[in-house]
């Protein structure tokens, strides 16, 4: 199936999305659930991931700036510049994108699976015969529970990326925590913030909605359902990337 | 009262279903008979909305279905259950909340009005005790039975069911025959089974249609199936495999 015909098959589900719930009620209930399965099943992959991001990030941002590369004379640099970088990088670049791709992998190709079992066992068919608008009924639970739950795990995979730096500078001795500190406070730019955000809010959308329309258009028995599931993260891990880059460019 | 008319439906060029007319009456088991691949599925698929024919219409008592609009459709849709033939009961909800859900979506009764309705509902499909369950830990026939109760929990006027025997031993098989027929016949509703089952023909059946290749190759009742006669050898075929 070509590209546009793909883009056009996304758009014409995303105009079934947004209509109003058939049930207040039950669509709090399943909001609930999905920020549930989206938001407090991801919090300990995103924990481990920031911390040990972060303190990759500072071991090897140290070693870089002080290593003798026969072009400039080590220790040329403060080591506060660590700090800069990891702090600036895990605002801009670390806590939004990787975090996402990481969602993608775990959010994304379960939403996919999910949606495709649904396909294939007539669950779907089971909702429009009752007179259901599936397709609103199923993905916007899930978009809106993302765009709430994935920002705020990135806001925690920021705090904790800067304290896995941090924590590695005390370990390795690399350098002192003043030195790290001061170097994150020289380089703090709020407009990042809102950049980091502004990503948060695109990404959490991409990666629940494209992986509840690669579910949704699901044919075939259970090996489909798989390959559903490595399609949708493929796809949302190409389009975060490119969406990354659009953003930058535009904001920054 | 359901009725077809020249029903046609293609899929990549292919023909499923050739001029479908066909009338089925309320009160009595209409069964669509054939062999997989006939279009059986299709036809009941076209009545129900989960696929649109390519020209005819289908009519709910003078209500041509597929030109009805939006909000016409959804409440015509309410009175319409159906048993799919993998039961499509919703995995995330227990028994209870399967059968409860189309009263959760389109009824004003407060919760205890619900379950008094649920419970009657899976005492009348002969299932207690299973409430709470998921539908991961009960058997075939009880999905069947949870299906059947989800379908007529709304107080339906037409109830299809997309191979209710699939899947079953012959006993349990019976059971859920003996129990759609008890359904239709008591709440006078139309009910049209797609089953490929010919103990089920013999059993229950009142109007049968026989499908091949797309068109409706017989009509009639169980009495005056060709058993045996080579009048029509594409039923006979049919009918002498099944024994």
């Amino acid at each position: 199936m070509s590209f546009f015909t793909e883009i056009g098959r996304y758009i014409i589900f995303m105009s079934f999305v947004f209509k109003r719930p058939d049930r207040r009620k039950v669509f709090y209930k399943m909001l609930m659930r999905e920020m549930n399965l989206i938001g407090i099943d991801s919090l300990l992959v995103v924990v481990l991931i920031a911390i040990i991001t972060g303190a990759v990030t500072t071991v090897q941002t140290a070693s870089q700036l002080t290593a003798d590369t026969g072009f400039l004379p080590p220790n040329l640099f403060p080591l506060e510049l660590v700090g800069s970088v990891v702090g600036s990088s895990s605002i801009l670049e670390l806590a939004p994108t990787i975090t996402c791709l990481i969602l993608a992998g775990k959010v994304g190709a379960s939403i996919a699976s999910e949606v495709g079992n649904m396909r294939i066992t007539e669950q779907i068919d089971a909702y429009e015969v009752l007179g259901i608008n599936s397709v609103g009924f199923i993905t916007l639970p899930k978009i809106l529970a993302g765009i709430i739950v994935i920002p705020c795990l990135i806001i925690i995979s920021n705090f904790l990326l800067i304290f896995g730096g941090l924590l590695a500078a005390k370990l390795t001795g690399v350098m002192t925590l003043e030195q790290y500190i001061n170097g994150l406070r020289s380089s703090f730019v709020s407009h990042y913030v809102e950049v980091m955000l502004i990503k948060a809010f695109v990404f959490a959308f991409i990666i629940t909605s494209l992986s509840a329309f690669q579910g949704y258009y699901t044919k075939g028995g259970a090996l489909e359902v798989g390959e559903a599931g490595t399609k949708a993260v493929t796809r949302i891990c190409v389009t975060i990337l490119a969406f990354d880059l659009i953003i930058a460019k535009l904001f920054l | 009262m359901i009725r077809l008319e020249d029903i046609n439906k293609n899929f990549n060029e292919k023909s499923v279903l050739k001029g479908i007319s066909a009338e089925f009456l309320p009160g009595v088991i209409n069964l669509i008979i054939g062999a997989s691949g006939g279009g059986k599925s299709v036809l009941v698929k076209s009545m129900v909305g989960l696929e649109v024919p390519d020209s005819g219409k289908v009519f709910f008592n003078d209500l041509d279905f597929h030109n009805l609009d939006y909000s016409k459709k959804q409440s015509l849709r309410k009175e319409i259950g159906m048993l799919f033939q993998g039961t499509a009961l919703f995995d995330s909800l227990t028994v209870e909340e399967n059968v409860e859900f189309p009263l959760l979506m389109f009824s004003n009764y407060t919760k205890e009005e619900r379950l008094d309705k649920v419970n009657s509902c899976l005492a009348k499909v002969n299932l207690v005790n299973v409430n709470k369950k998921f539908h991961s830990e009960i058997s075939g026939g009880m999905k069947k039975r949870v299906g059947i109760a989800r379908a007529i929990v709304m107080d339906i006027n037409y109830l299809f069911c997309d191979e209710p025997n699939s899947g079953l031993d012959p006993l349990t098989a019976r059971i859920i025959d003996e129990l759609l027929k008890e359904i239709t016949q008591e709440s006078h509703i139309t009910t049209i089974i797609n089953s490929h089952d010919m103990k089920t023909v013999k059993d229950i059946g009142e109007h049968i249609f026989f499908m091949y290749q797309g068109q409706k190759w017989w009509e009639g009742s169980r009495e005056n199936l060709p058993m045996g006669q080579e009048s029509n050898p594409e039923l006979n075929a049919f009918v002498k495999a099944s024994f």
